[in-house]
């Protein structure tokens, strides 16, 4: 394992907004389409 | 056992519930596993640092991304040439989870850009032709939505389908036939990987686990077309109350 505490985990290098804004959004995508499902069941 | 059957929507329509659940686990285990493998196995890359982290949702999104074009694709033809019901249902299905793949795959080539070029975005072969299978989901969604008879919906957008699918060879091979900025694959069929072993394992995790998120939603969205389009069958009526 490469991280040293949890503040390191999510500065991800320096590179944290581009890690986190990544996965973030693709995460939202994944929760709205399932959500949209939902709705219309 | 005839499993021909299962080619008319009322007897795909409880099936397809239950191979959802199994896919929705598998996507949950998978997605657990890959995302462990990639941050907490996988090392730091030496020219990328951090950043790299990003491939392991950014080419499985991608790979979906082509891939379910091609399954939209066929699956549109079959409806167009069988003219077989379930067949262009499932079209249908698989066109919003492939733009969201694609989108997905356009975001966070961007992110992963802006550190690595400098540029959240280049015109360039590979960008511009995912751009465009982004605009082909959304006419293709945008065509069926503008006819209100499904059935010529279904003829009409197969055909804006199948005139598409050029787009996805492009994409696959705009790295080779032209000069991209964007990196040539690291995971070919033919050469050995250039990457290391862990992060090669996770990028593949995580690609089975979009695989089955993907066959997951797409058997939930079929569902609910099967349920718009045979609204007045009398065996839809009859499951509703179990269902």
């Amino acid at each position: 394992m490469q991280w040293e505490s949890i503040a390191d985990f999510f500065a991800m290098g320096g590179y944290g907004l581009y890690v986190w804004g990544s996965y973030i959004v693709t995460a939202l995508c994944v929760v709205f389409e399932i959500l949209d499902l939902k709705k219309n069941r | 056992m005839n499993i021909w059957k299962y080619s008319s929507p009322q007897y795909f329509y409880p099936l397809a519930k239950k191979m959802a659940t199994i896919f929705f686990v598998f996507a949950a285990v998978f997605t657990v596993w890959g995302l462990y493998i990639g941050f907490f196995v996988a090392p730091t890359d030496f020219q990328q640092g951090e950043s790299y982290r990003i491939i392991f949702i950014h080419v499985p999104a991608a790979w979906m991304s082509m891939l379910i074009y091609l399954i939209m694709s066929f699956w549109a033809a079959i409806g167009l040439i069988m003219n077989t019901r379930l067949s262009s249902m499932m079209a249908h299905a698989l066109a919003p989870t492939g733009a969201l793949m694609t989108f997905v795959a356009l975001w966070t080539g961007a992110f992963w850009g802006r550190p690595t070029w400098g540029a959240w975005w280049v015109w360039d072969a590979r960008l511009t032709s995912e751009l465009i299978l982004l605009f082909l989901y959304i006419g293709y969604m945008a065509l069926r939505a503008s006819i209100e008879d499904p059935r010529r919906a279904d003829r009409a957008s197969a055909i804006l389908a199948l005139v598409g699918v050029v787009n996805v060879p492009i994409i696959y091979f705009s790295v080779q036939w032209w000069n991209t900025l964007h990196q040539g694959a690291s995971v070919s069929l033919t050469k050995s990987p250039s990457m290391a072993t862990s992060m090669l394992t996770g990028m593949l995790v995580m690609a089975l686990a979009f695989w089955m998120y993907s066959i997951a939603v797409s058997l939930i969205r079929v569902r609910r077309i099967i349920r718009d389009r045979e609204a007045n069958a009398a065996w839809l009526a009859e499951s509703s109350g179990a269902q």
